[in-house]
């Protein structure tokens, strides 16, 4: 299959190792990525910060991008949220109705990473081998958004060599929320302190989740307290195979 | 303008944009039933620490003495042989409302005939009727019909002692509600007076009757 | 300047709908309030657990929800009709229905009509319509003194405390902090009470009684008034709602106008949801229904307040009206993490969490709750929680669309959005964020706003290459 990859800004810039790992997973399962280079970023900084009439032009730069292709995968739910979520939303609130039925359209064959391998690509056992302890972060967006349900999950089970340990509190938000990082630090900070502390309590030496933003969240406060628990893409534990 | 002008014509202002007619409301909830399983009820009431006993209508009055007696023996001082001999010598005074069967009243049997709240408060007890009971979640609803009394009369005194039918009993909160009329006034009773203000733990025992005792009659509705 | 007949906010000046401070400083200070927290954890904890346990038992809760979010549809949609329909009910069966354009005038509304009945005090059953306008306040300002009778409202009174969730106005408040608060201002307390729950509730029953018997006015709101009959309903626990709406002569409900349900029967649906999602109990212990007067039975006078105060501002709004939807459960509160972390004063308003954050700042407008619709992660558990399915997270965000914002930010965001929706500048821009990064090792030191991140978090290394170069270069 013809998979057109959405790289995401925030991976793009500072978690390539996870755009990669998407590639190389897809293909090692026989298919052919394309990476369209107009690309940029899906907006949902800006419209969750109150900026939709700057979100707009996103919008539309991420709809001519990927309407010629069938089907768009972005390893991050996060994203996919705002794709399927929001942009028809933003478009249609400023009067463009051509534009949000074309972003609703493209937004339907946009996947999260685990969406395609298990609803598209009809895989659940992709091969991988990753001989860590690990432990899962569902992500809000993923889970409430995306709804991607226990899709990550069920990949994570059949990769071998893993011990796979249950994340306590795992459905409580990590606190990052983009912009509302800063805007409530604190409270942020609060809620990445519980985050942590139950991450180092499953013994983990990974956290992984399918979003590369609360990564970054949950993995500067662990880096930050040097509790040696290291943040890890799904994409790369999947990407992950014995002789690799 | 008067306000209720006003405010209408701020709602129907606020509303001129709004689509004339919204979708019908989907009810595919639940509304179809199978007969009430009286097992339900007594299980969800005795999880409200209510007290539940299945008598034939014969024993109602004979129950309501041993739960009077038995809450008198409670609240005596353990102390004092006085007290408790005065505790069972006497009978309990046990507040009806004015239309429920005499066969049900039990000895110190007192009828509502609008006393003062402080004789009310006095009661050992109040007995009633009730209008239906939903199994489901253990709730029984009064509906100050003759036999259940002013609503006043279910709310002073510290023990209230409900009749209930087998008949009264429907499975469900819908068919509680279309069982119903809207014009009397309604108190709908899940266990006894109850709080969950103190670190959202359920305590027993506020201000409304402390001890909730149902009598659940055996066999036919004995009517 | 407002126009006759136009929606209009709260007024300022009167009610709790209004913070001191934003959101992020008050809860900045909340935050540090290590016994709070605990307590909080604790209650929302609990909550949680029983609210789910209870919502599992049904195999229809996902109808129940849809029937209530469209029930919440319809009576926006009808509301002038329905209020209408209210008013004939409830005066034909012998109540008398006043409106309230807002906080000011229910209050004036109130205190008129205690004064006429010459009683100098109200017993109060919990309500959040009275609590918004303040109206404890006002009866206070004319001598009228309010006895709150729900026992976490008490001890909001007692200890001159504010309240800081919708349900339990207390719950920020653990066992031996109230037994502090009885033995230091609950006349004729026993001086050897202990912090054991049963004992604390049976000493607000000591102390209340004799008040119920003696007081010949209550004061309530209402959880639910169907237009189709006229009857209220009033949702409770402890018996003190049984006692107001049962012994006084006089009654006065105060009723925010979109608490209507059209029909009798919708009570099925609302009945059903609202316990479980709220202390989550299959029933709560006591619900009274009354319709206007009963001869013999209750108070004989009867007065519904129908309150505006800021609500037909709301239903202008074809996203935001949404939030009218809301019965008040609490489900949203308890299970934001951002409420169980900061407690429901940070929210300034007396609608706190998550409801509060959508509430609230469409009540006054925008621009006196700026921060509120900020209060949030969008993490979207509200949305799951809520038992007629308010979407919290997308009113939040079209609040925030409509929230003023900064100078310096909304020039930082016309450059994102400019790099952004040009592939070329894009990829520079990530080029020149590498080399800015050579400045702040692990980010320590970035300036404001950035600051608030690395004060506890590292930023991560910057990769030598972006997924596009590499890409490029394969």
């Amino acid at each position: 299959m013809r998979i057109a990859l959405f790289a995401t800004c925030l991976a793009d810039t500072l978690y390539p190792q996870a755009v990669k790992a998407t590639v190389l997973l897809l293909e090692r399962l026989g298919h052919e990525v394309v990476f369209p280079f107009e690309q940029t970023c899906c907006g949902q900084m800006h419209i969750n910060t109150g900026y939709q009439k700057d979100a707009l032009p996103l919008v539309r730069q991420y709809v001519s991008t990927f309407d010629p292709y069938d089907v768009i995968v972005a390893p991050s739910g996060s994203c996919v949220g705002s794709i399927r979520h929001q942009h028809e939303m933003v478009a249609r609130s400023h009067g463009e109705a051509g534009l949000a039925s074309r972003a609703a359209d493209v937004g339907a064959r946009t996947y999260e990473l685990s969406e395609l391998l298990i609803d598209v690509l009809k895989v659940e056992d992709v091969g991988a081998y990753y001989p860590h302890r690990v432990t899962y972060h569902p992500t809000c967006h993923s889970l409430r958004v995306a709804r991607v349900g226990d899709k990550p999950l069920r990949l994570l089970r059949q990769v071998r060599g893993i011990d796979l340990v249950e994340l306590p509190g795992a459905e409580q938000c990590c606190g990052f929320g983009g912009t509302f990082s800063l805007k409530n630090a604190a409270t942020s900070t609060a809620m990445l302190a519980d985050k942590m502390s139950n991450v180092v309590s499953t013994g983990a030496d990974v956290c992984t989740a399918g979003d590369a933003s609360c990564l970054m969240h949950i993995g500067g406060g662990l880096s930050r307290l040097r509790t040696g628990v290291r943040t890890v893409h799904l994409a790369e534990i999947l990407a992950s195979t014995e002789i690799s | 303008m008067s306000s209720r002008d006003l405010i209408l014509g701020r709602v129907r202002a606020a509303l001129r944009d709004a689509p004339p007619a919204v979708a019908p409301v989907p009810r595919d909830y639940r509304r179809e039933f199978p007969a009430a399983d009286l097992e339900i009820l007594v299980d969800r009431l005795v999880d409200y620490k209510a007290e539940v006993y299945r008598v034939p209508p014969s024993e109602v009055a004979a129950t309501v003495t041993a739960i009077t007696s038995r809450a008198a023996a409670a609240s005596a001082p353990a102390s004092s042989a006085a007290g408790n001999d005065a505790a069972v010598s006497r009978d309990a005074a046990v507040l009806v409302p004015p239309g429920l069967p005499e066969a049900w009243r039990p000895a110190g049997a007192f009828p509502d005939d609008g006393l003062a709240p402080d004789r009310i408060a006095a009661a050992d007890a109040v007995l009633t009727a009730a209008a239906v009971a939903v199994a489901e979640t253990g709730t029984i609803v009064l509906d100050a019909s003759p036999d259940q009394g002013r609503r006043i009369i279910t709310l002073l005194p510290d023990v209230h002692i409900i009749v209930l039918r087998p008949s009264q009993v429907v499975a469900s909160v819908p068919e509680a509600v279309a069982r119903l009329t809207p014009g009397r006034p309604l108190t709908w009773i899940s266990g006894p007076s109850a709080t969950s203000d103190i670190e959202l733990n359920r305590v027993e025992g506020v201000h409304g009757p402390r001890h909730l005792h149902v009598i659940l009659l055996e066999g036919d509705d004995g009517d | 300047m407002t126009f006759l007949g136009m929606p209009a906010f709260a007024p300022r000046g009167v009610g709790h709908l209004r913070g001191d401070e934003p959101f992020p400083a008050a809860a900045r200070t909340a935050l540090g309030n290590s016994q709070m927290r605990r307590n909080l954890r604790h209650a929302t904890t609990t909550i949680r657990g029983k609210s789910g346990r209870v919502i599992a038992e049904l195999p229809d809760w996902q109808d129940l929800r849809s029937a209530g979010s469209a029930i919440k549809a319809d009576v926006m949609s009808r509301l002038p009709e329905l209020l209408e329909e209210l008013e004939t009910r409830v005066t034909t069966a012998g109540g008398t229905v006043h409106w309230a354009a807002d906080a000011n005038e229910a209050n004036e509304i109130v205190t008129r009509l205690v004064r006429e009945t010459g009683s100098d005090r109200v017993i109060k059953v919990k309500s959040m319509a009275t609590q918004e306008i303040a109206l404890n306040e006002a009866l206070e300002a004319a001598g009228i003194t309010p006895v709150e009778t729900d026992l976490a409202e008490l001890i909001v009174q007692l200890g001159e405390d504010k309240p800081s969730h919708i349900l339990v106005p207390a719950i920020h408040r653990n066992r031996s902090e109230i037994r502090e608060i009885f033995l230091r201002a609950m006349p004729g307390v026993d001086p050897s009470l202990t912090d054991d729950p049963p004992v604390l509730a049976a000493a607000a029953r000591r102390y209340l009684r004799e008040t119920f018997l003696s007081t010949r006015v209550a004061v309530s709101g209402a959880n639910f008034a169907i237009a189709e009959t006229g009857t209220l309903a009033v949702v409770e626990s402890e018996g003190n709602g049984r006692m107001c709406l049962t012994l006084p002569d006089t009654l006065i409900t105060v009723m925010g106008i979109e608490k209507i349900l059209p029909t009798w029967r919708d009570l099925e649906v609302f009945l059903q949801l609202l316990p479980r999602a709220s202390t989550g109990e299959r029933m709560n212990p006591y619900t009274t229904m009354w319709t206007g007067v009963t001869p013999g039975d209750g108070p004989q006078n009867f007065h519904l307040v129908l309150l505006d105060n800021g609500r037909s501002a709301v239903l202008a709004d074809e996203v935001g009206r949404q939030a009218l939807h809301c019965i008040r459960c609490s489900a949203c509160l308890n299970v934001c993490p951002v409420y169980e972390r900061t407690g429901g004063h940070a929210y300034g308003s007396v609608y706190p969490g998550p409801i509060g954050a959508i509430l609230s700042p469409q009540l006054t407008g925008i621009e006196d709750n700026a921060s509120l619709p900020y209060a949030s992660t969008l993490c979207g558990a509200c949305f799951d929680a809520c038992p007629v399915k308010i979407d919290i997270p997308s009113i939040l965000v079209h609040l925030r669309n409509q929230a003023p914002h900064p100078r310096a930010e909304r020039a930082v965001m016309a450059t994102a959005s400019r790099v952004m929706q040009n592939p070329r500048l894009y990829a520079r821009a990530q080029r020149a964020a590498k080399l800015a990064r050579i400045v702040g090792r692990r980010g320590r030191g970035l300036p404001p706003p950035f600051s608030g991140w690395t004060a506890g978090r590292d930023l991560p290394e910057f990769p030598d290459q972006t997924f596009r170069d590499w890409w490029a270069a394969r």
